[in-house]
């Protein structure tokens, strides 16, 4: 049977071969030697679409999902409310079957979109400029170390003890790609090198609380260093923007802004930095313009910074990035607004406290940190995290991460505006059963 | 029109797009005010308003869904629909990374799967799905050449070849691992210059990353010999495998002699391209590389699958587990193709290109007139004497509906044309594609006028790059950027 | 059309001194019309010292980046922020008010070294026809 997705028939292909002048496609390949041709490929053999619809669902129920299970899971990938009008933009096949905008006039669409997308997140972020996104929150942390290694014309890194180990270890990957040091810096900054290029930190951390900024921005830049920070947009609802910590470069992951989790990926390198660096910035960047005609419209622009021009003198090797799911973060943002976003915000926060309060009153949990939290703080529990975990489970519950590694005992425990009173209630009669 | 207004000019204070629920729990006290924001500046919508603002946007845009889109390279080739919704099924969509291992036994399913298939279909030993586009596949492969040579106690290899038609991102990546690059001429047939490999490689050279086919489109014949003077002076093969539609279900990478290939799912593998993304880079490797994959990989455990890291891992390339939603629709593809599914994709790929090749050749100068394989590059050459370039050509195709084919690059054919067609265009369309090039030949002959302020029927015409870049107009305003503190 | 006074490089840079050991330093015509519309200089900061031959900037357009080469030895004393500021200025009238950076010439023998006006218009045409 035909395959869908080839147009041609064989009548067709028999036509063409005879312009071309071979009798078949094999001929073709005449430049591949002979015995690489035509080798055997062990593959499973085709099935239809009925069929494989049908084999996939039942691989997908494999799974527990979280509109089954509730989730009191984050460190870093959040289940929020989706509104239904952001898959119902990005599945318009205009937009995802485009690929990047090289061609302007046939992609204006794509491109006042990233406009867009990059005016909420300085907007949001109180940042001055933004590109059109990276590949995750990790990566693009570790990409704006490298920037600001360029910047300074300095080669060592140091990252906060309290950022996410996840994003450290993507760091460490990248840094060691140039042979950078990357060095752990607990709070107190004690033992901080002076040579160093950045000081990476988070806020709120990892471990969900807030942190004295400030006091980090003015050591940094004393030591003429760039003050880089992860940030959870979502907080950004009610937090203060970390444009006014002073920052130079600020990075976030951008999932929790419209797209569903996805076991990790597809997610979104938010990044954005002062004006001055902005030729150092990595990745793709829309401007507004005009054309012959005066009528305005969008380009990518600064391309001299890319690898398709400065090749190896280029900012990054960037080339595919996410922008549908920037697309996406766009929609929802906008969707929100700004009275939205702060809602969210504040659904988080107080369910949070709520469920930390509540929690903190068990007997054998005790809260670990006293200092201000978003939506994610660390308890301190009566038995292994891991059984507990187990517990919760089997009731239909998935968890906080099991934190013993770093805190005896600890669980980093994560409630969203997508967890309701009878959750959280749950969550505490079950632990206080323990 | 449409795209004359952005979200500040049709926002207004009390609307909004979606609805929220209220809070179900006594409030807390708030935290200390300095750590709160004082205001927030964002655009206020109604749904109604959201919606027809980004379907207008989206009328705007050209996709593979709309008409022929033979950007070189880029394999533009047709999105199965189905994909879409089975990537969109609850379980896969919603489960966390970090839920217990135990309870997404499906999804390391069609982890492990998808390793096993890609490592098939390249002739390779092991896969790691961890890179999250093609250029951190790149990136991958060229860690664990450092990686290598390193465990090895080589410390001379720190140089890498491509050849002059390489990639962008090929130099670099090279950068971004501290290896310095030397480019390696091609000769007068479009193939590696053999004399100049010889001469350049050495045992300071760690790899020579080819693209095969190359960027031009064509299948070097000299690929055994190729193989085998980088391995016996030591170094490794690397194949950016962007070019793999050429060769899907025909030939595998492994027999070729490369020792690691970084793949685009987006690209060969029918993953939409998403208007720049999310796309996904797997790397396969022989043994040799396996213990250098970058983390994690999925593995067989006695009852189910779980993730481990390779001995000697290069480390972790994002904070979990490459693109899974991406995948899904790979793995699908797959499926749905098997062995003689993919040989046919390859197969009508390059009669495809094969066919435009000649058809134009007499209108349109072809640097290198021998079999193409599934794409084929021409130059503005004879163009040039009416002083018409390859961007007035691009422009032009516009006009009759067409989106260009990558122009002005490889960078080693003045004003290049490069165009990829892929297997799932038909005769018709190609034949189409074919006039209005032959069009666009006699346009440069008679009336080049049109073509030097071509395109004439697009919404917009020949945007100002200059300005752009000179002073750049990166976000809109709303209210005060920087809050109180 | 290249100004006979001025001395020229081979990667088509000019310098004109206007005393004993200064002199302003440019791109010439040809390098202007090849690179196109000009967007970003990356220029070296007020004393700087530069060698002859030697990389010290940059110049951007659109879709290229190219090297700046010090056609001498010394030091910088002032660069053009007009052109910085507008770098068509330097499309515009590259051997006026589009120079780049004045230099104070730590050994002007070196000048000796350069093409004259006329030597530089041979290895123009000389380019010109191999082009094509």
């Amino acid at each position: 049977m035909s395959s869908p997705y080839l147009p041609n028939t064989d009548t067709d292909r028999r036509a063409m071969l005879r312009e071309i002048g071979v009798s078949s496609a094999d001929e073709l390949f005449h430049d591949v030697p002979e015995k690489f041709r035509n080798v055997r490929f062990k593959l499973p053999p085709p099935l239809s679409e009925l069929e494989l619809k049908e084999e996939l669902r039942q691989l997908s129920n494999h799974n527990a999902n979280l509109d089954d299970y509730v989730c009191f899971l984050g460190a870093g990938y959040y289940r929020h409310f989706i509104p239904s009008v952001i898959g119902h933009i990005t599945g318009r096949s205009e937009f995802y079957t485009a690929y990047t905008p090289y061609q302007a006039e046939a992609s204006q669409g794509t491109l006042q979109t990233i406009y867009e997308y990059q005016s909420l997140i300085c907007q949001l972020t109180g940042m001055e400029v933004s590109n059109a996104g990276m590949y995750d929150g990790s990566t693009a942390v570790a990409e704006a170390a490298l920037m600001a290694c360029r910047i300074t014309r300095r080669d060592k890194v140091a990252v906060l003890s309290t950022v996410n180990p996840g994003y450290g270890k993507v760091i460490d990957t990248y840094a060691k790609g140039h042979d950078i040091p990357s060095e752990k810096v607990e709070p107190n900054l004690d033992g901080l090198a002076s040579d160093c290029a950045c000081l990476i930190v988070q806020q709120p951390n990892f471990f969900g609380h807030f942190e004295d900024i400030g006091a980090y921005t003015q050591k940094a830049h004393d030591m003429g260093a760039l003050l880089i920070i992860i940030v959870d947009p979502i907080s950004l609802g009610m937090f203060k923007p970390p444009g006014n910590y002073g920052a130079d470069i600020v990075v976030a992951e951008g999932q929790a802004l419209g797209s569903p989790i996805s076991f990790g990926g597809p997610g979104l390198g938010i990044f954005t930095c002062r004006k001055e660096y902005l030729r150092q910035m990595p990745g793709r960047i829309v401007s507004k313009t005009t054309d012959v005609g005066g009528q305005p419209g969008y380009v990518l622009t600064l391309a001299t910074r890319e690898q398709h021009i400065r090749r190896e003198r280029a900012t990054s090797n960037i080339c595919t990035n996410e922008a549908l799911v920037a697309l996406a973060a766009t929609v929802y943002l906008a969707a929100l607004g700004k009275r939205g976003l702060r809602q969210v915000a504040e659904l988080c926060y107080h369910k949070a406290h709520y469920a930390a309060e509540a929690i903190g009153k068990l007997k054998g949990y005790s809260l670990v940190f006293q200092q201000p939290f978003f939506k994610e703080f660390v308890v301190c529990c009566p038995v292994a995290p891991s059984q507990i975990n187990e517990v919760l489970f089997k009731e239909r519950i998935i968890g906080g991460l099991d934190l013993s590694q770093m805190i005896d005992n600890g669980m980093l425990l994560c409630v969203t505006e997508v967890n309701t009173k009878q959750d959280i209630d749950r969550l505490v009669e079950i632990l206080g059963a323990l | 029109m449409s795209h004359h207004y952005l979200l500040p000019d049709i926002s207004q204070a009390g609307k909004i797009g979606c609805s929220l629920p209220p809070l179900d729990v006594p409030p807390a006290g708030l935290p200390p005010n300095e750590l709160l924001r004082q205001g927030l500046e964002l655009p206020e919508v109604s749904e109604v308003e959201l919606v027809r603002y980004f379907t207008a946007l989206s009328k705007l845009n050209y996709g593979v869904d709309t008409g022929f889109y033979p950007l070189g390279s880029c394999t533009m080739k047709y999105n199965p629909k189905w994909h879409e919704d089975v990537a969109k099924f609850t379980g896969f969509t919603s489960i966390h990374p970090y839920q217990p291992v135990d309870s997404a036994q499906g999804a390391l399913q069609l982890m492990f799967e998808l390793q096993k298939y890609l490592a098939e279909i390249t002739g390779m030993s092991a896969t790691s799905l961890a890179p999250i586009a093609g250029a951190q596949g790149e990136l991958a492969s060229l860690l664990m050449v450092k990686a290598y040579y390193q465990a090895r106690g080589d410390k001379l290899r720190r140089k890498i070849l491509v050849p002059d038609s390489a990639h962008g991102t090929n130099p670099a990546t090279a950068a971004m691992c501290g290896f310095e690059t030397i480019s390696v001429p091609s000769d007068s047939e479009g193939n590696l210059d053999l004399k100049s490999l010889e001469f350049v490689m050495n045992e300071e050279v760690a790899t020579l990353t080819l693209t095969m086919p190359t960027t031009l489109g064509l299948f070097d014949p000299q690929i055994a010999e190729i193989s085998q003077l980088i391995h016996e002076r030591g170094g490794l093969l690397c194949s950016d495998g962007a070019n793999l539609n050429a060769l899907l279900g025909k030939v595998k990478f492994g027999d070729l002699g490369f020792d690691c290939v970084q793949l685009n799912l987006h690209k060969t593998f029918s993953t939409p391209h998403g208007g720049g993304g999310p796309g996904s880079g797997p790397v396969c490797v022989k043994s040799n590389l396996a213990e250098f994959l970058p983390s994690p990989l999925v593995v067989e455990k006695e009852k189910g699958y779980t993730f481990t890291s390779p001995a000697k891992s290069i480390g972790s390339l994002g904070a979990a587990y490459g693109n899974f939603g991406v995948m899904v629709k790979a793995y699908a593809y797959i499926r749905s193709l098997g062995a003689e599914g993919l040989k046919e994709v390859s197969e009508n790929a390059v009669i495809n290109a094969n066919y435009l090749k000649e058809k134009l050749k007499a209108y349109y100068h072809l640097p290198y007139d021998r079999t193409c394989m599934h794409e084929v590059v021409f130059s503005d050459k004879r163009q040039k004497a009416q002083g018409v370039k390859t961007l007035d050509i691009a422009k032009r195709l516009l006009d009759f509906g067409f989106h260009p084919p990558t122009v002005y690059f490889p960078l080693v054919v003045d004003g290049a044309l490069m165009t990829e067609p892929t297997e799932t265009e038909s005769k018709a369309t190609l034949d189409a594609y074919i006039e209005a090039m032959k069009e666009i030949a006699r346009e440069a002959d008679e009336n080049p006028e049109i073509l030097h302020t071509a395109p004439h029927n697009t919404p917009v015409r020949r945007l100002d790059e200059v300005a752009a870049a000179r002073k750049p107009d990166l976000h809109w305003e709303m209210g005060s950027q920087k809050t109180e503190d | 059309m290249n100004p006979k006074e001025y001395k020229y490089t081979r990667e088509h840079e000019w310098i004109c001194p206007d005393s004993e050991d200064k002199g302003k330093m440019g791109l010439t015509d040809y390098a202007q019309d090849q690179l196109g519309d000009l967007v970003f200089l990356d220029l070296p900061a007020t004393g700087t010292q530069v060698e002859q031959s030697k990389k010290i900037g940059e110049i951007e357009s659109v879709k290229a980046v190219s090297d700046l080469f010090s056609p001498i030895s010394g030091r910088v004393l002032e660069v053009n922020q007009a052109a910085i500021d507008e770098p068509q200025l330097v499309n515009q009238d590259p051997y006026g008010a589009g120079w780049l950076v004045r230099l104070e010439l730590s050994n002007p023998a070196e000048l000796d070294a350069l093409m004259n006006s006329n030597e530089y218009d041979k290895f123009v045409a000389g380019l010109e026809e191999e082009s094509e």
